[in-house]
């Protein structure tokens, strides 16, 4: 009697889960799912290769490096340091009708974005209009985080190394500079623009500077860095959220400007332009280069020719494998067959 | 038989050193009363109080003490390593990404052990608080337990459990003794009688025993369960006698009275120093094979991990000789950092760069393989399979640190009795001077028919053999330990029901008394209990004979054998000894020595267990001379055990033999069976027992261990005598060496099949010469090398007469063997504790024989045939799922970092992380450990019935071949690969680009985490093309793992989150799936890091295929019912199978292991005598055939053709 009971009490649960019998799906990797399916993956993989590819090839590009190094070059005036409040003009020519909308961009090259020192030399909480770390920033801005005792506002590396070149774009038509018309709305992430960084809600907002310093390297402060748009200064100034979302890699290209307005809605007509460039932005001293680049973008954003081919490399060799694999199928018979 | 603790004693003794620096001896006094003056005066010493501690920590100190002991692993100590320099230097990534994952693992481990903790500290108040009775100035008083005293008289009613240790003064029962059962200790269900001494026996109320003026001697506690000496001095009238106390008069702590109204007893050992307490001691721990791999890795991932660091470090120096690239204009240096020394900035950036690349070596892989060690151990508990119905019981796992040794064991070493055995005793026969007498056929002592076609033996017994007759069966109702369990004292009720009838059994520690005694009730002699040290027998004309006891020679294990001594009602005094034949022949001065011998040879080779029965007729003055013998090393309280065994010694000799019994022990269900599986998985499985050789031999063949074209070979003492050892061994060893080199030759012919293999037999006394160490001569030193050498070649080794410690040295010697083989060691009795707890892996059969093996395994089972499905099914899982387990966490760490190294090259060595903080930290304990855990807790790549009908499968993990280098390698050149893959692949895809149709641009951190979500969809994907078991949760966890993965992202991004300083996730997921082509690129990384090991698969897969994809093949062709319509031999690969796929057919086939092979008894037989003449048929063996065996051939059914397929 006592021994029963104890038998029971002590009998394993007869479930299939504890008796490792659950009903499983066993899939095996035999040559003959793998075959047809390579064969699949890479018929898929090149079809969206060429779409890509083809999509890659239809969008334009323009780049232009204005660095100035070489002596031909028409920046080179302004390359030397010492030069100050240089203009050069970068005239280039445009064959055939540049499809819009045309997206202008400038890049630097050799230039770190992603140093970690650099990369978090900001203070998200000041940048979010937080009045406390207006007084006192996040010691992550050293080494500008105050001058003297006076605090830096926008503090940290990245918003004081800001680029700061300007660009104007004129067409030649009829030996007349005609003005192209920049839209620089929403150049900047959405919600970088509306969350992210906000101004302290003060007004005006000049106010809320007080008794803080622009950063060293800007030459204005930032409640002022749109004169012409009182909603683009302070933290949401478009160009400033652009530079602020540091890059990924030293080669890089950051949005400047849209053209979609008035005459060049469609995009760029054929002819003569001429690009007035404020040189500002010492890049000599580390190796760095400077250029603007028109470009048109596709559904699958800007010219990526890589990702393409990688498809149709990825496909093929998909191809490629399945026929090998038959082949060793059929030479080698796998055991299953005899 | 069951009662040798030598072993345990030596092994506990390991961790008691030191004790020799105590006082040898203390002195208690009963109810704490002085000795009457002018005794020797005696040093009072302090004892502890009762209070049993079995918990670590107190509330003070449990936080210190853990910390310290968890801190104490190296991961832990590696983490917190890490953890501080995040802390003191400035560093890429916060201390959390460190830190939280180590908090978490130290919380769970903290809160696992302080909970367990707290269930031992429940425990302990409870047993502390319990209420004692305690007798006081000659009342009972209640007590806390705790408050117990040494010295206290004690009052237990039945049932109780004792509260420590304690000497039993006097019983309820009128001769002084009481029942015991000590489950709780050692296992053992079974009443043991514990006596009072003589002169307190009387004393059984309060005020007597209040009265008693005694003092008691005995050592310091000890751990030895089973070993006592003490003395008692009890002052009557101021004169004192002394008594010897020994380990029947001592009450251990949580044994239970039973069958037993009450008892007095003071109390000697208290709390800490209890025998139970001093037992509870932690096994050493035991480390698996995989485990070591795990750690060899982790050594090569920290090399990769320094080096990683050193070669960046450089590289940044290097770079950055140019001052711009150092520190461009945009970039300044903090005036500080500008003065720190150049050594010391480059030692931080080293620093900085172990941090970053830290998380190669995974914390949660620890933590990982613990809970799959834990959790995945309760799958041999559940097995249903492993339950036995009889006993009740199922598997228990005592480590489940060892689970996938399991799946590699080389060696098994068995007990035979007990283990192969079934350890039923049955009395087959006995022979007295030669006449065989068989209970199932007469009932008065004629003599079997079938014998008497056996010459040797003499047909018509004259009045002398009449006497010894008499004599031997009442030797054998004498000479024993048993007693008499009456039913009717358990149950009051049952008593009224069954009045008359005799519902009386037999108990014993040993079975083969049981089963002799209960032999001798079927030939007419009813032992019927024993009764103020009367032995009262029921002889055939229904008599009652009485014998007192005068004394009990008790058995062990290097005597093999016991005496009583006896008095008969004439007066006459008898010591009747019985034993193994070889320790009884050479005392026996006289009786029909070769008629024994002859027929205890012949039922040792039928595998009977055979002892012989011999007596001493005693004269008064002998008697006095055994007495005095007796009485004075039981008094000793130093070295005792071995004054008595040289009083034994003497004692025990000018025997005249009687006869001997014949008792069988049967297989046990499916042993033959489970020992083919294990030799076909390739394991070589040792018979290790102390039994004789022809009945050891004999069981060998019957569990097929050695089969008909086994070749023998033997190392006895029989051989070394006519040849020196040396000569021996060598000659052995160039039998089986030639025979190896033919074997060479005979695969390339294509003869395989016909070459022999061999079994070695080797005995104790051999075995300790080959053994020891070498004297004079060098050569010696090597025999330890041939022996191995011989033993490798052999499929089957038994050695025989083996002492315990023996079992453990045999154990010892494989495993320090070159090859460094795993070992199993499996047995169920006290004797077979030292080997378990020597081997790799220890798993105790719940047997008769008390549960010592048990509590100090690893594993236990219930049967013998558990030992298939633990090995075969589960060991074989184990391993397949814990090697994944170590090789994936290798694999997805690489992925996991080394794109950050590859980064370090594009952002100036600035140690900038490419993956943000969270993610770094949850990537190992959330969105990638789960898929992994449970695949390592559920997987199975063949099915288990598969497993357990083809264990040749069970080679293919032979050898930790799954965790090989060249594997590791290839894991690790995968990871590297998809690394590059990843990070390549996202570096080219941003490069000056925009990846939207607003062309707005990306930051670093939208690249980070392009990489880490094709990072983490491709390591969970490789987890699923690897898996092969796919239930309801694998679908659950793998793609809820990727689906929390992508919902954490979007939580993580769509919040500006409070109490963050930072914002760079905000919105970064999110922005990067509306892009087109981060989609694209998404699954174009994906598919390319993928295909490589695909394409590995399926190729090895059709060129290389193991036995297990080739089954794995045949099992989907015929959609998991392969084993209904294919052999399963024809699928094996051809060079790895085939040399033991040979004759495995008609071993199959045959239906029968035991009886029904003649053929197996007769070739036995040829080889010991160095005959091959294979038709000599020896009288005996016709015998086998007789009629005896076909009456008991029902009995063997059980071990029938399970084996077919």
């Amino acid at each position: 009697m006592v021994k029963q009971e104890r038998e029971i009490g002590n009998r394993p649960d007869n479930t299939a889960f504890t008796q490792q019998r659950l009903p499983a799906w066993q899939p095996m990797l035999s040559a003959g799912i793998v075959i047809p399916g390579f064969v699949l993956i890479g018929l898929a993989f090149i079809g969206i290769g060429v779409a890509l590819f083809v999509t890659s090839r239809s969008i334009q590009v323009l780049e232009m490096d204005y660095t100035g190094v070489e002596p031909t070059s028409p920046c080179f005036r302004c390359s030397d340091p010492d030069v100050k409040n240089c203009v050069c003009n970068l005239a280039f020519n445009i064959d055939t009708l540049f499809k819009g909308p045309v997206f202008f961009y400038y890049g630097l090259s050799n230039y770190f974005q992603n140093y970690r020192k650099y990369s978090v030399s900001k203070d998200d909480d000041q940048l979010s209009g937080d009045l406390d770390n207006f007084e006192s920033p996040s010691d992550t801005c050293s080494p500008y985080e105050t001058v003297g005792s006076v605090p830096i506002v926008p503090c940290g590396s990245i918003a004081n190394s800001m680029f700061n070149d300007t660009f104007k774009l004129y067409q030649i038509v009829n030996g007349n500079e005609k003005l192209v018309p920049f839209d620089g709305k929403g150049i900047a992430w959405w919600t970088d623009y509306n969350v992210k960084y906000r101004n302290p809600s003060v007004t005006p907002l000049k106010n809320a500077f007080n008794n803080t310093v622009k950063p060293i390297s800007w030459p204005k402060p930032a409640y002022e860095l749109d004169t012409s748009d009182a909603a683009n200064n302070g933290f949401i100034n478009q160009d400033f959220l652009v530079w602020m979302r540091t890059a990924a890699l030293p080669d890089f290209r950051k949005l400047y400007r849209r053209i979609t307005e008035g005459d060049y809605a469609k995009g760029l007509p054929a002819g003569n332009y001429t690009l007035k460039i404020a040189y500002n932005y010492p890049v000599l001293s580390f190796q760095g280069r400077k250029m603007v680049v028109f470009s048109n973008v596709s559904w699958m954003g800007g010219k990526n020719e890589f990702l393409g081919i990688a498809y149709l490399v990825v496909g093929s060799m998909c191809v490629f494998m399945s026929i090998v694999m038959l082949i060793v199928y059929a030479k080698f018979k796998f055991p299953e067959e005899d | 038989m069951g009662m040798d603790f030598s072993t345990l004693r030596t092994l506990i003794s390991r961790y008691c050193v030191g004790e020799e620096n105590w006082v040898d001896s203390r002195t208690i006094y009963i109810g704490h009363k002085e000795p009457p003056p002018g005794t020797e005066a005696f040093i009072q010493q302090r004892y502890p109080d009762n209070r049993i501690v079995s918990s670590k920590y107190t509330f003070w100190n449990f936080v210190p003490k853990n910390m310290f002991e968890q801190f104490r692993r190296v991961a832990n100590f590696y983490f917190l390593i890490i953890f501080l320099v995040q802390l003191i230097i400035d560093t890429p990534t916060s201390p959390i990404t460190s830190g939280l994952p180590l908090f978490f693992v130290i919380t769970v481990t903290a809160i696992k052990q302080g909970y367990e903790d707290w269930l031992r500290h429940k425990a302990d108040n409870s047993v502390n608080q319990c209420p004692i009775h305690v007798v006081q100035h000659g009342k009972v008083v209640r007590k806390q337990s705790r408050k117990l005293r040494v010295g206290d008289v004690v009052f237990m009613k039945e049932n109780e459990t004792f509260p420590c240790d304690l000497i039993l003064l006097s019983t309820s029962r009128d001769d002084g003794t009481c029942y015991v059962t000590t489950a709780s200790l050692d296992g053992e269900s079974s009443h043991k009688t514990y006596y009072a001494v003589q002169d307190t026996k009387a004393f059984n109320t309060e005020e007597e025993v209040d009265s008693i003026h005694a003092t008691i001697e005995c050592e310091q506690p000890q751990p030895d369960l089973y070993k006592f000496v003490g003395r008692i001095n009890i002052y009557m009238d101021n004169e004192p006698v002394a008594r010897p106390l020994g380990s029947e008069n001592l009450l251990l702590r949580g044994a239970t009275l039973k069958n037993t109204e009450h008892i007095y007893a003071v109390a000697i050992y208290t709390g800490m120093e209890t025998k139970m307490a001093l037992n509870y001691q932690s096994k050493t721990q035991k480390r698996s094979a995989v485990e070591k791999s795990m750690n060899a890795y982790l050594v090569v991932y920290l090399c990769i991990l320094i080096s990683k660091a050193i070669i960046n470090t450089a590289l940044k120096y290097v770079w950055q000789a140019d001052s711009n690239r150092d520190e461009p204009w945009y970039n300044d240096r903090t005036d500080t950092e500008r003065q720190r020394h150049i050594v010391i900035r480059a030692f931080t950036d080293f620093l900085a760069f172990m941090v970053l690349f830290n998380y190669i070596i995974p914390v949660s892989m620890y933590v990982t393989v613990e809970m799959q060690k834990f959790l995945g151990s309760y799958f041999i508990m559940w097995d249903d399979e492993m339950f036995d119905e009889e006993l009740g019981e199922r598997a228990v796992v005592n480590t489940s640190d060892l689970n996938e040794e399991l799946g590699q064991v080389e060696y098994v070493f068995t007990d035979k009795t007990g283990t192969l055995t079934e350890n039923n005793m049955e009395f087959i026969e006995c022979c007295v001077d030669g006449h065989v007498y068989v209970p199932d056929v007469i009932c008065n002592g004629q003599v079997m028919p079938g014998a008497t076609s056996m010459d040797m033996i003499d047909t018509s017994p004259g009045p002398g053999a009449r006497e010894h007759e008499e004599l031997f069966f009442r030797a054998l109702c004498l000479c024993h330990t048993v007693q008499v369990k009456e039913e009717e004292t358990v149950d009051g009720i049952k008593h009224g029901i069954h009045q008359g009838k005799s519902t009386s059994f037999y108990i014993s520690s040993s079975p083969d008394e049981v089963a002799l005694v209960e032999g001798m009730k079927r030939l007419g002699f009813t032992y019927l209990r024993l009764k103020d040290s009367h032995m009262e027998i029921l002889n055939r004309e229904d008599e009652i004979e009485r014998f007192e006891l005068l004394e009990v020679l008790t058995f062990d294990s290097v005597r093999r054998r016991m005496s009583v001594i006896v008095r008969s009602t004439t007066g006459e005094r008898y010591l009747f000894c019985k034993g193994a034949d070889s320790s009884i022949f050479p005392r026996v001065v006289s009786g029909k020595v070769e008629q024994v011998r002859a027929r205890v040879e012949h039922n040792a080779v039928e595998g009977l267990r055979t002892l012989c029965v011999a007596y001493r007729p005693l004269s008064p003055e002998q008697y006095q001379e055994v007495c005095h013998l007796l009485n004075g090393a039981k008094l000793a309280l130093h070295d005792r055990d071995k004054r008595l065994a040289e009083a034994y010694d003497v004692i025990e000799k000018d025997l005249i033999l009687l006869g001997a019994t014949a008792v069988e022990d049967r297989l046990q269900e499916k042993a033959a069976d489970t020992i083919e599986s294990l030799h076909k998985a390739g394991m070589k499985v040792w018979v290790l027992t102390g039994d004789k050789m022809e009945t050891a031999a004999a069981t060998c063949y019957a569990s097929k261990l050695f089969h008909r074209n086994t070749q023998i070979l033997e190392l006895t003492t029989k051989r070394t005598e006519e040849q020196s050892l040396h000569d021996v061994l060598f000659d052995l060893s160039r039998t089986v060496l030639r025979q190896h080199g033919g074997m060479a030759r005979d695969t390339f012919s294509g003869l395989s099949g016909d070459c022999t293999d061999y079994g070695l037999i080797i005995d104790g006394a051999t075995l300790s010469a080959v053994m020891r160490p070498s004297q004079e001569d060098s050569n010696s030193g090597n025999y330890k090398e041939i022996f191995l050498e011989i033993c490798r070649n052999c499929s089957a080794v038994l050695c025989c007469r083996m002492a315990p410690l023996q079992k453990a040295q045999i154990v010892k010697l494989i495993k320090a063997s070159e090859e460094h083989p795993i070992t199993l060691a499996i047995g169920d009795g006290a004797n077979d504790v030292s080997m378990i707890l020597e081997a790799h892996v220890g798993i105790g059969i719940m047997g008769k024989e008390g549960r010592q093996a048990v509590r100090n395994s690893d594993y236990a089972i219930p049967k013998f045939k558990h030992l298939k499905k633990i090995l075969l099914v589960h060991g074989h899982y184990y391993y397949i799922r814990i090697s994944e387990l170590v090789q994936y966490f290798f694999y997805k760490n690489v992925c996991f970092i080394f794109p950050q190294f590859l980064y370090q090259f594009f952002c100036g060595f600035s140690q900038q992380p490419l993956y943000d903080t969270a993610y770094l930290t949850l990537y190992n304990i959330s969105f990638t450990s789960l898929p992994i855990l449970l695949y390592s807790l559920i997987e199975q790549h063949i099915n288990m019935d598969i497993l357990k009908k083809d264990p040749s499968l069970y080679r293919d993990i032979a050898k930790n071949s799954l965790l090989r280098w060249r594997i590791f390698i290839y894991w690790t050149i995968l990871g590297v690969y998809d690394a590059i893959v990843m990070f390549f692949g996202a570096y080219f895809l941003f490069d000056n680009t925009t990846f939207t149709s607003n062309g707005q641009m990306f930051g670093n951190w939208t690249f980070g985490t392009l990489v880490f979500t094709v990072l983490v969809f491709t390591v969970t994907f490789k987890l699923a093309l690897d898996t092969h078991y796919w239930t309801w949760i694998n679908h659950f966890v793998i793609w809820g793992s990727l689906i929390f993965f992508v919902v954490f992202s979007l939580l993580w991004g769509g919040i500006i989150w409070p109490f963050l300083n930072y914002q760079r996730m905000y919105y970064v997921f999110m922005q990067m799936l509306s892009s087109g082509p981060a989609w694209f690129s998404i699954i174009l990384l994906i598919t390319a890091s993928l295909l490589p090991d695909v394409l590995k698969k399926v190729i090895c897969r059709a060129l290389w295929p193991t036995t297990t994809e080739r089954i794995q093949n045949a099992d989907k062709l015929y959609k998991g019912h392969l084993s209904e319509f294919t052999p399963l031999a024809s699928l094996h690969a051809p060079p790895k199978a085939g040399g033991h796929r040979r004759g495995s057919g008609n071993q199959r086939n045959a239906p029968n292991p035991r009886r029904s092979e003649p053929f197996s008894k007769k070739i036995m037989f040829t080889r010991w005598q160095r005959t091959p003449d294979y038709s000599t048929f020896t009288p005996l063996l016709r015998f086998a055939d007789g009629s005896r065996f076909s009456k008991q051939g029902h009995a063997y059914s059980g071990a029938g053709p399970e084996t077919s397929v």
